[in-house]
């Protein structure tokens, strides 16, 4: 009766074969896409880590953790803060100017006072504060995975500054 | 000569010249729609420029390898603007005469095949096209620089020369607003333009005194809303985008006192002297009310008026008022580019905690 070799069954066994082949073949290659969106090498900095000892800051701000962790600590009125240096308004990395005593922004000019609680410019609100804490060894220990923000009253939060 | 026009670029006064130039643009568009008026003024523009070339400060923003091709793409705006209005004033003394617009006359309107006559012309552009850049890659170079740093930004960062228009609305406005709703708009109103302009005069020729209002519409946005802050956000932003005049040194260190303040802050703090309502929708009352006034008082006066009445008759309800919407959600920039400039306004509508702000 089958003249032409293929016979019904064999032909949706081919099918079979052939369409499992094909989900395998997309699905390997979605997969080695999906892999492709994330970075071989990480170099966003670090979420947490220790910023010597509470003594090491005087009066005003430190910027020697800005290029390494996007950190500013200030010590202002007895109070150690850890400052993010991303401006609220479009994160760009604002400057501090110490002869004006402020940070600015060089993307829309956006200003911050030396306490983070924005001034001019365009930014919608203050610079946001990260976790700081003390270790068992009295070190500094700042954690950027918890923020606080100003507007939501969180600045009174005790992990939000170390009294000095 | 050199301070005066320091000071006369500041944008207040250089943007109320460029609205004040563009109501005598089309009120006297005839005029300036001759090739007499162009090369004359061409020679006075060129002339000018020539003499602000000899500055060294404007001299090195200008030659800045992402600059020239700027400079060159104003003088085609410059062109190409004055080239439609000479055409537009041409086809209106025309009409007025009772003749048909040049693009309607006999010998014009004998019609053409696509190949050759339009395929040829668009290879010749083509092949300009390419010629212009590669001479333009040759000769200027691509300012590479080092390495992205995540903790660092350049100062002053700007964006795309397309896109300096809306960073510089961003300084007027919340990033909501100036970076998602007002482009998100442009867009879509760009596209609704042919929907929302029924007149079919224009179709195929140029004219200016059957198309008022949408020509004036589209120019203004175009030229004073668009072109003027892109060649603010180009020239005349330095460090910490600050202003600079065309002839001023990029002083990394120049101080500019713009302390802005929210209307609800001008409203209980300074003008009732007493604290501010700890509810937010009572707290932002005034600016909730100023900017429903806006829309609706201005929408009723421009309902009430000849011009409003007759547009209103001509395109119908649904796209009267969609025009209305767009054109006023348009004036907003210029309305809150001067309430910065005079009296540091910050946001009419303050709500940090909703992420709105107006």
């Amino acid at each position: 009766m089958h003249k032409h070799g293929l016979h019904r069954r064999a032909f949706f066994g081919w099918l079979t074969v052939g369409w499992v082949a094909f989900s395998a073949a997309l699905g390997g290659f979605l997969s080695l896409v999906f892999r492709y969106t994330y970075p071989n090498v990480n170099f966003d900095p670090e979420m947490d880590f220790i910023a010597g000892n509470p003594d090491d800051y005087d009066e005003g701000v430190d910027e020697r953790w800005k290029n390494g962790y996007g950190v500013w600590i200030i010590k202002q009125e007895g109070k150690l803060v850890a400052l993010s240096n991303i401006c609220t308004h479009l994160g760009c990395i604002p400057n501090w100017l110490p002869a004006e005593l402020k940070f600015k922004c060089p993307c829309h000019g956006s200003g911050y006072y030396m306490n983070g609680v924005n001034f001019e410019g365009p930014a919608p609100r203050p610079l946001e504060r990260y976790k700081i804490s003390l270790n068992s060894e009295g070190r500094v220990v700042v954690d950027k995975t918890k923020i606080f923000r100003y507007e939501k009253g969180q600045w009174d939060h005790p992990d939000s500054f170390i009294e000095v | 000569m050199k301070e005066l026009v320091n000071t006369l670029s500041d944008p207040k006064y250089s943007f109320t010249g460029v609205i004040i130039g563009f109501y005598l643009f089309m009120k006297y568009y005839r005029t300036i729609g001759t090739v007499k008026f162009f090369i004359s003024s061409m020679i006075i523009i060129l002339g000018v420029f020539i003499w602000m070339m000899q500055d060294p400060n404007f001299h090195a923003i200008i030659v800045w390898p992402d600059n020239v091709p700027i400079v060159i793409l104003l003088f085609a705006v410059i062109f190409f603007t004055w080239f439609s209005i000479y055409k537009a004033a041409i086809n209106d003394a025309r009409i007025e005469g009772g003749e048909t617009p040049v693009e309607g006359s006999v010998e014009n309107r004998e019609k053409v095949w696509t190949w050759p006559n339009l395929v040829y012309t668009e290879l010749m552009a083509g092949t300009l096209c390419v010629v212009i850049l590669v001479i333009w890659s040759i000769f200027l170079k691509a300012p590479l620089e080092e390495p992205a740093n995540p903790t660092w930004a350049p100062n002053p960062a700007k964006a795309p020369w397309y896109f300096l228009g809306l960073q510089e609305m961003l300084v007027y406005f919340d990033p909501w607003m100036a970076g998602v709703v007002l482009p998100g708009l442009i867009i879509v109103g760009l596209i609704a333009i042919p929907y929302i302009d029924t007149n079919p005069k224009g179709n195929g020729y140029y004219t200016m005194a059957e198309r008022k209002v949408a020509m004036g519409g589209f120019l203004f946005g175009w030229l004073a809303l668009w072109v003027y802050l892109i060649i603010i956000g180009t020239f005349l932003r330095g460090p910490n985008w600050t202003f600079y005049g065309p002839f001023e040194v990029w002083d990394f260190h120049k101080v500019v006192a713009e302390a802005n303040v929210n209307l609800s802050e001008f409203f209980w703090i300074k003008g009732l002297g007493i604290s501010m309502p700890s509810n937010i929708f009572l707290r932002e009352i005034v600016g909730l009310i100023v900017t429903t006034g806006y829309y609706v008082g201005l929408t009723l006066l421009c309902n009430r008026s000849q011009l409003g009445s007759s547009l209103m008759k001509s395109l119908g309800k649904i796209r009267y008022y969609l025009l209305i919407l767009l054109l006023l959600t348009m004036g907003l920039l210029p309305v809150k580019m001067y309430l910065r400039w005079l009296f540091n306004l910050k946001y009419l509508v303050a709500m940090p905690e909703f992420e709105f702000n107006l």
